[in-house]
């Protein structure tokens, strides 16, 4: 068996004692959180210290515990690369060095792209910054030989999966939208909560995920509800405007995040909960976890646009989000309306979340991270129109994945949002929205 | 626990490059959201593009400390204009979308490792410092008083730092009295209505776009002079302190932004050093110096929820006038 | 103008097919014999509902000129469509023979036809007289960089200053100058913003319902400006789905109905078109027009309104 790319590199036994004691420790609160999840943006730097370092992945997967040399000049070191697949070696000088990638610390069934390349040199001429990065392209054997057909397909069932957890969350940004006219910013952390809860039961305290999963949505449902209640429906009565009420959620989100980062640390969370198993379907090859995402996800989305056509209360969420007064005044609750779309929202959102846990890792700012793919995507659906959330969650999901095939894997997120950029420039309505009408 | 080191602290913050740097990047923003209505939501980007395209080139082809400073504002104003000319004809909400979309693409760029070579990547750049150096005429040596002891360097830092915040202010003085600040103020109230009285709308939004950017990218300049550029400094945090900024000292007054900037830099180093003597001294033993920053977070978090909610005017903002008006 | 007998008129007489204004045959889509506007093929579908579809349309120059119709008739999207507001799907139209297709909005009303809207767009945060100097043409000191330097703005900004605080005395809002827009009652804001068009010198003034929404004592005032506005030698354009405002101050009335120009005519003839009664109507044949839109309160204060207008005229300009 090949250690699945979702599983991380430390051997599972080991991966979890760690990760369970190390939350344990942090949810005591005497835990001390990973220096890198500081964003201080006044934090000095380390001063004029001169360094050769890089970042280790296979995929967008860090490679942990891999052992690298550099040589130079009499000076020798050994660096290992930590969690994030970050390396770095202090040099004291800017002279030639010789750095080596000890291939026998790579974890099984992860090599060298290239596998003579095993060494790259530093040269004193190129020291004009204090810091010089080498990189060693790493793949999985099966990568190395697969040819541009396979890749697509593989990045193309990725691009599906991640694209169907992107929609499970963007539809409730956009029902809230539709129903209140919100910009919802801290819709993010209500994905990280999920995410969070996820690790918390099914990794620290150990429950099936299956049994998992139900508890998260519940919670992550009435985490909305609480939501709704405690702050913006005394908004919403308050008569606070649309930007005001924005940047509130922008307020949320940062204290949110910070309070999760404040309980679970700063350091990535693997998933193992057995659903990493990898199963070759032809060129694809693909996790149960990934086939347990998709299936649920397709399911749910069917189970809300049933909801929105078929019941009385979906058929009233869009009347609410197609004209409130008029649905106010045709005797619809439209504060209960607004309720029920915030549970659904946070159900949904969690929901996502744990699927993004699987998907990747669990991270304080999980959900942050894929905020932005998911306002993309509601945008590039047109704004308020739930369908076309589900198209342009798709379509951010496949332009994210495809995406790599043809430009570095860490501008893929970059290139999703780009594209919306020009989809707005020359469709501003959305791929499925309505011209506006004025006046 | 230290007062007196603590206040010293908190008191230096006053006249720091950062809360200056904070400071011009809120007028920026004051111009975008506070009297032209435009959601910006990428200043940091901004920021970026000032600090990238001052140190590149100080960096690569060794250009003047003059070129250095074009370069950045070149790069800030073509930067602008792309985010206007698809966005500014549309709803407000889009440009918040694409402001906030656009800054995470630059720093996205700026991180990748295929462009070590440029921008240093993960890592960031240092050694852009020289050009600006050799321009201070101030004498060697350490001077001063109290908090308020620094090295020659530090001291032209904060000069030419604080003087370009006085310099912002009064220019968005002299325009917001006149008539260009009418048009841009009436675009924030109704936009359609000063279209209909004949102004090129598209054309003022941009003109705001484009200074309030500009500052933004100065902004970025002197927030480099005193550290090395970090990618990891740019994310969409910064643009929400500066959000809190402007937003703590009201969004459309002339010295909102500079008091909001020194309240949450003295806030920010007041908190951190309570903290952290609490946990020394052994009343919070149980936190970790890592977790007292994160509750400075948490703490600007609510404090931008609470003003937004209960004094959106901010605390120099007249009530009538300065109320969100979407 | 004769407006007498003209509004529930029990009398039909005949449609005169020639009138002053017309150069041909009066009938929908008529030629003017001085028009300021000329409208063709304009129309604008959204979706699957066709919003306009002028054929051809002609506004005659100096007159008061109502466009009316039922709700959802295209009144306010014809609006929007010849001020650039919005895009038509196809079309040509001209002011003053220059082609003002395609032409953005704000050049629109640079050209001189400026138009208010039916929910008012007073600038909230801005003072009166703000709102007032926002209207201005011809302001060196909008321009960015001439903006920093007072001097070379200042002289202007005192011409226009002077301007609009006549036309706020003229409007009756000079108590309230330095006041917020958004403190002005709904009737103040509708003359404020119709002063603050005055303010460019339009050559043709284009009004959204200019009365709807606003009290009957500020009713009266208001059809009073629009009269004073055509002695000036302004040419007006304006909405109103009352039929018995129309026929007090209007020279020429325009009906719209789904879209198309179904009649035009002078107020005390057009009334009595078949085509306006089937638009208006539909099967209450013996309804008063008036109140369908107005109520009886309202036609008679409305009534009420534009005998007095005269007389008030008058008294203004003892005032002045």
């Amino acid at each position: 068996m090949h250690a699945a790319r979702t599983t991380g590199l430390v051997p599972r036994p080991v991966a979890l004692v760690l990760a369970t004691l190390f939350a344990a420790l942090a949810l005591l609160g005497i835990g001390t959180s990973a220096a890198s999840a500081s964003t201080d943006p006044s934090e000095e730097p380390a001063g004029p210290v001169l360094s050769i370092g890089g970042i280790l992945r296979d995929g967008d997967e860090p490679v942990e515990g891999v052992d690298i040399d550099v040589e130079g000049g009499g000076f020798s070191e050994t660096a290992t690369s930590d969690e994030n697949g970050r390396w770095s070696v202090e040099v004291p000088e800017k002279g030639d060095y010789t750095v080596t990638l000890d291939t026998d610390t790579l974890p099984d069934g992860i090599e060298l792209r290239d596998p003579d390349r095993t060494s790259a040199d530093v040269s004193a001429d190129e020291w004009q910054t204090s810091s010089i990065s080498r990189l060693f392209p790493l793949g999985e054997d099966t990568r190395q030989t697969s040819g541009f057909f396979d890749l697509f397909m593989q990045r193309l069932v990725s691009g599906l999966n991640f694209g169907l957890l992107v929609a499970l969350a963007a539809i409730g940004i956009t029902l809230i939208f539709g129903t209140t006219g919100l910009n919802n910013f801290a819709h993010g952390e209500l994905v990280t909560f999920g995410g969070i809860l996820a690790w918390v039961f099914a990794v620290l305290l150990g429950l099936n995920i299956f049994i998992a999963i139900p508890i998260v949505v519940i919670l992550g449902a009435a985490f909305g509800y609480v939501q709704d209640t405690v702050l913006w429906r005394p908004l919403r009565k308050k008569g606070v405007k649309l930007v005001q009420a924005m940047i509130v959620s922008i307020g949320l989100a940062l204290l949110l995040r910070y309070f999760y980062l404040f309980n679970v640390g700063g350091d990535t969370k693997t998933m193992n909960v057995g659903l990493s198993d990898a199963v070759v379907l032809g060129p694809v090859r693909i996790t149960t976890g990934s086939i347990l995402s998709m299936v649920l996800s397709v399911v749910v989305l069917v189970a809300v646009a049933l909801f929105l056509t078929r019941t009385r209360i979906g058929k009233a969420t869009r009347a609410v989000s197609d004209n409130a007064a008029l649905a106010a005044a045709s005797g619809i609750d439209v504060d209960r309306i607004i309720r029920i779309v915030w549970v659904i929202a946070g159900g949904l959102a969690a929901l996502a979340g744990v699927m993004l846990a699987l998907y990747r890792q669990v991270s304080w700012d999980m959900g942050f991270q894929v905020l932005l793919l998911m306002f993309a995507a509601v945008t590039l659906g047109g704004l308020g129109s739930a369908y076309g959330a589900l198209v342009g969650s798709i379509v951010v999901g496949l332009f994210v994945e495809l995406s790599t095939l043809v430009i570095p894997a860490d501008l893929k997120y970059a290139a999703a949002l780009i594209v919306l950029i020009f989809v707005l420039l020359l469709r501003p309505q959305g791929i499925l929205g309505r011209r506006e009408r004025i006046g | 626990m230290d007062w007196g080191n603590i206040l010293g602290n908190a008191v230096g913050e006053l006249i720091s490059p950062t809360t200056a740097a904070y400071a011009l990047a809120a007028i920026g923003l004051g111009v975008h959201f506070g009297y032209t209505g435009l959601l910006n939501f990428g200043q940091a980007a901004f920021m970026l593009i000032g600090a990238y395209g001052f140190a590149i080139p100080t960096i690569e082809f060794g250009a003047p400390l003059p070129v250095a400073i074009l370069c950045a504002l070149i790069a800030s104003v073509l930067f602008a204009l792309f985010l206007g000319i698809p966005t500014l004809r549309l709803r407000a909400d889009y440009l918040a979308i694409v402001t906030i979309a656009a800054a995470e693409v630059v720093r996205y760029i700026v991180t990748t490792t295929g462009l070590t070579e440029v921008t240093g990547a993960a890592n960031g750049l240092s050694g852009f410092k020289g050009t600006f150096a050799a321009s201070n005429p101030l004498p060697e040596g350490t001077y001063g008083f109290g908090p308020f002891t620094y090295n020659s360097y530090d001291w032209w830092v904060r000069i030419v730092g604080w003087g370009l915040v006085i310099l912002a202010s009064v220019l968005v003085f002299l325009l917001m009295r006149s008539p260009w600040g009418r048009i841009v103020k009436g675009i924030r109230e109704d936009e359609d209505a000063v279209r209909s009285l004949g102004k090129n709308v598209f054309s003022y939004k941009m003109q705001a776009l484009v200074m309030g950017g500009v500052m933004g990218s100065i902004a970025g300049i002197i927030f480099i002079l005193p550290r090395a550029v970090q990618p990891a400094n740019y994310t969409t945090g910064l643009t929400f302190f500066i959000w809190t900024i402007m937003l703590l000292g009201g969004a459309a007054t002339i010295f909102g932004p500079i008091i909001g900037a020194m309240i949450f830099w003295v806030v920010l180093s007041l908190t951190q050093g309570v903290l952290y003597g609490a946990i020394e001294s052994g009343f919070l033993g149980f936190l970790s110096t890592t977790q007292a920053g994160q509750i400075r977070f948490m703490l600007v978090g609510l404090a931008l929820m609470l003003l937004v909610i209960f004094r959106p005017q901010g605390i120099f903002g007249n009530k009538k006038e300065l109320s969100f008006s979407v | 103008m004769s407006s007498d007998n003209a509004a529930g008129g029990t009398t039909a007489p005949a449609i005169p097919s020639t009138h002053p204004l017309v150069s041909g045959t009066v009938g929908p889509g008529c030629a003017k014999v001085d028009p300021i506007v000329v409208a063709d093929g304009v129309s604008r579908t959204f979706g699957g509902l066709t919003a306009v579809d002028v054929a051809h349309l002609e506004i005659p120059r100096g007159k008061i000129t109502a466009l009316i119709g039922p709700n959802g008739a295209g009144k306010t999207t014809m609006f929007n469509l010849l001020t650039g507001f919005d895009k038509p799907n196809t079309g040509t139209w001209n002011f003053n023979g220059r082609s003002l297709a395609g032409v953005p909005a704000f050049k629109v009303a640079r050209a001189g036809m400026v138009r208010t809207f039916q929910l008012t767009k007073s600038l909230g945060r801005l003072t009166v007289l703000q709102n007032m100097l926002l209207g201005a043409t011809k302001q060196p000191g909008e321009n960015i960089f001439t903006a920093l330097v007072r001097p070379l703005w200042k002289s202007r900004e005192a011409e226009i200053t002077i301007k609009a605080d006549e036309l706020l005395a003229r409007f009756k809002l000079d108590a309230k100058r330095e006041d917020y827009a958004a403190s002005l009652s709904g009737g103040q804001r509708k003359l404020l913003e119709m002063a603050r068009a005055l303010m460019s010198d339009p050559e043709l003034i284009m009004l959204d319902e200019p009365m709807a929404g606003v009290n009957p004592a500020l009713t009266q005032s208001l059809l009073g400006h629009i009269k004073n506005l055509k002695s000036d030698g302004t040419s007006v354009l304006f909405v109103e789905h009352d039929m018995h405002m129309v026929t007090h101050i209007s020279d020429w009335v325009i009906v719209m109905a789904e879209g198309k120009v179904v009649a035009e005519g002078p107020p005390e003839t057009v009334m009595k078109d078949p085509a306006v009664i089937d638009a208006y109507l539909g099967a209450h044949h013996d309804t008063d027009l008036g109140d369908l839109t107005g109520g009886p309160d309202l036609v008679e204060d409305a009534r009420a309104a534009a005998e007095e207008v005269h007389e008030h005229k008058h008294h203004e300009e003892d005032k002045s």
